[in-house]
């Protein structure tokens, strides 16, 4: 196809247009640098406007809300069971841990309590649900700090996973298999041997790019030393998960704060890391997948028989009350603060996503660090824009 | 029942719970008069509602005297119920807009309330599951109330929302754009008179699925009321 001499300037122009919005500007007080929502250096469409001042950055400004979907407002029209669909999308990396805080605060306002079966089972997908965010997440990583092979590394394994969520849900990104009272169905045949081995594959993945990436020296330099938040800073944004543990806080709510999963019946550990910088938490999230493997290991050597579903009524109205709920998903703490009036769907539903936290933190952390430093960091905060933009 | 009916009275109906109680009392303690109501579900939860001058008063006071250092969420609840309801019918059966429900038929949940609005924040105890949800009023007209970024610099951002989706202004936060809707938005999304007009549009075809099934005997298999005490016991 041969283009036009018009459609060719017109081509040109766009181009240049492009350039001149999304890269830079300049003003009498340095030099603005706007990173998105097309910038290449862009992480989904967070769109970040940073001031220099030559190399370094005076200030910075985080523009969300370009995929802002209203999901508070969407749940007060939706009844319980419905809810899930949605929520799904949230996180979209680890689909299924999205559903579990939900639905156990439904099921705390109902008193209602999923059978064992059921719990192991929700617990098993959890993991797999974190493997499958995190593993990308290592891949994305290398990929942002400039190293191409680490990413197809993370998404040929990461298939693995996703393999395994799929032959039990039916989906590969959003599974849509948690229920009030338990789940919507049973594991299918010889799964858990498939899970095993593909646990081992993961074991490989992880020790893989422990040499590949994190024991890389331009990795080291990119990441050591820079951006450092200290404890206390984190916990007053609220930030959770491995940024919060790559700070040094010990705080898992797996363990801590275990609310209707299985975790406290097996025999895992949670790992923190002093230094809080962006090493540390990159560090951390290699760990968990370490960790993660094991628990699903460990569940599934231990599964327990019975029903999956504990006996709910057909048509699920939730009693009059209020709950919160929150889960260490693979982003971090992630809750549901869901106020029922007796009704087939919640009168109002509060979503606590764990990277809406992450990230605003960066205006404070960004300041003063150099251009190249701001990609370090924004991908060792490691966030999904849908889990910002809820 | 070999036991005699004096030891009926240590039922697990009444399941008590020492660490939050522990925790209310500190907050009590420190708040004075300020702790307005608060409701204790134990193991679950503990819900407090603070005056509405108080409320950054009570932030700190968690967080330096409770050891509620890590900030949660700030938010807010409109307990108008929905004059749209459910949105089941379409606009063709219905008059658009609906008339608005009165003021009154706003009623608060746990801790109580006296206004349409309420705050609704979250803070926890790092390295355990103890937190607290805090609540506060903020007056039917003018909604406003204190900021908490001097305590908290993360609840700034979850204000920018709370301002955006509820019309709440926070005192001394001077940083209140909108973060997720466009700069010229008019409205306030979460409040419920503010429509969802995807469905004023179009219909939810979903809500005729819920229709009874065939030969089901168990058809108002109704879930038995919740059992949680009504109310704060303050």
């Amino acid at each position: 196809m041969t283009l036009t001499d018009s459609q060719q300037l017109a081509y040109a122009n766009a181009q240049a247009a492009d350039g001149r919005v999304n890269v830079e500007l300049e003003t009498d007080d340095g030099m603005v640098l706007n990173m998105g929502p097309q910038h290449p250096a862009t992480h989904g469409t967070l769109r970040l406007i940073a001031r220099l001042d030559g190399e370094q950055v005076t200030s910075a400004d985080v523009m969300c809300g370009y995929m802002h979907r209203g999901y508070e407002k969407l749940c007060e029209v939706r009844t319980y069971p419905q809810v899930t669909t949605l929520v799904n999308r949230i996180d979209w990396l680890g689909s299924f841990a999205n559903e579990v805080p939900f639905i156990l605060a439904a099921e705390q306002l109902m008193e209602v309590e999923a059978p064992p079966r059921a719990k192991w089972i929700r617990t098993l997908l959890f993991e797999l649900s974190r493997i499958a965010n995190i593993s990308l997440f290592i891949g994305d990583l290398a990929l942002q700090l400039g190293a191409q092979t680490p990413a197809f590394l993370a998404f040929r394994d990461r298939e693995f996973v996703l393999n395994q969520i799929e032959s039990v849900t039916g989906g590969r990104f959003h599974p849509n298999f948690d229920r009030i009272g338990g789940l919507k169905d049973d594991l299918p045949k010889g799964w858990i041997a498939d899970t095993k081995a593909a646990m081992v594959r993961l074991r490989e993945f992880c020790d893989l790019m422990e040499g590949l990436v994190y024991g890389n020296e331009i990795f080291q330099t990119r990441t050591r030393g820079i951006g450092i938040i200290p404890a206390k800073v984190a916990e007053s944004y609220g930030l959770s998960g491995a940024n919060l543990r790559g700070s040094g806080v010990d705080w898992d709510l797996r363990r801590d704060a275990n609310i209707g999963l299985a975790y406290d019946e097996l025999d895992w550990k949670v790992w923190t890391h002093p230094d809080g910088d962006c090493f540390a938490r990159c560090w951390v999230r290699l760990q968990e997948v370490r960790e993660a493997t094991k628990i699903v290991d460990q569940l599934c050597d231990g599964m327990p028989g019975g029903a999956i579903m504990a006996k709910v009524p057909r048509i699920i109205k939730v009693p009059e009350g209020e709950a919160y709920v929150a889960t260490e998903n693979p982003l971090g703490a992630m809750g549901y603060y869901v106020v029922s009036r007796g009704d087939i769907g919640p009168f109002r539903v509060k979503i606590r996503s764990a990277s809406f936290n992450n990230i605003s933190i960066a205006p404070w952390l960004l300041k003063g660090v150099y251009v190249p430093d701001i990609i370090a960091i924004l991908a060792s905060l490691y966030f999904i824009l849908g889990d910002i933009d809820r | 029942m070999a036991d005699d009916a004096a030891t009926t009275t240590e039922t697990p109906d009444a399941p008590t719970d020492d660490r939050r109680e522990s925790l209310l009392s500190v907050l009590a303690e420190h708040l004075g008069d300020a702790l307005v109501e608060h409701h204790l579900k134990p193991g679950r939860g503990l819900w407090v509602r603070v005056a509405t001058d108080a409320w950054a008063t009570a932030a700190e006071v968690a967080r330096d005297r409770a050891g509620l250092r890590f900030f949660d969420f700030i938010s807010a609840i409109d307990w108008l119920p929905s004059p749209y309801g459910r949105y089941e019918d379409s606009v063709l059966d219905v008059p658009f807009p609906p008339p608005m429900p009165d003021r009154s038929a706003a009623v608060p949940g746990y801790a109580g309330g006296a206004t349409r609005l309420q705050m609704l924040a979250s803070l926890a105890k790092p390295g355990t599951d103890l937190r607290v949800l805090l609540k506060a009023d903020v007056p039917d007209e003018d909604p406003r109330i204190n900021t908490w970024v001097h305590t908290f610099p993360g609840a700034a951002w979850h204000e920018r929302e709370t301002h955006e989706m509820f019309g709440i202004s926070f005192d001394g936060n001077d940083d209140l754009r909108h973060i997720y809707l466009p700069s010229e938005f008019e409205g306030h999304p979460l409040r419920k008179e503010f429509p969802l007009l995807a469905r004023v549009v179009k219909p939810w075809p979903g809500i005729v699925d819920v229709e009874p099934m065939p030969g089901g005997d168990d058809e108002d298999d109704e879930a038995e009321s919740g059992s949680d005490s009504e109310g704060g016991d303050a």
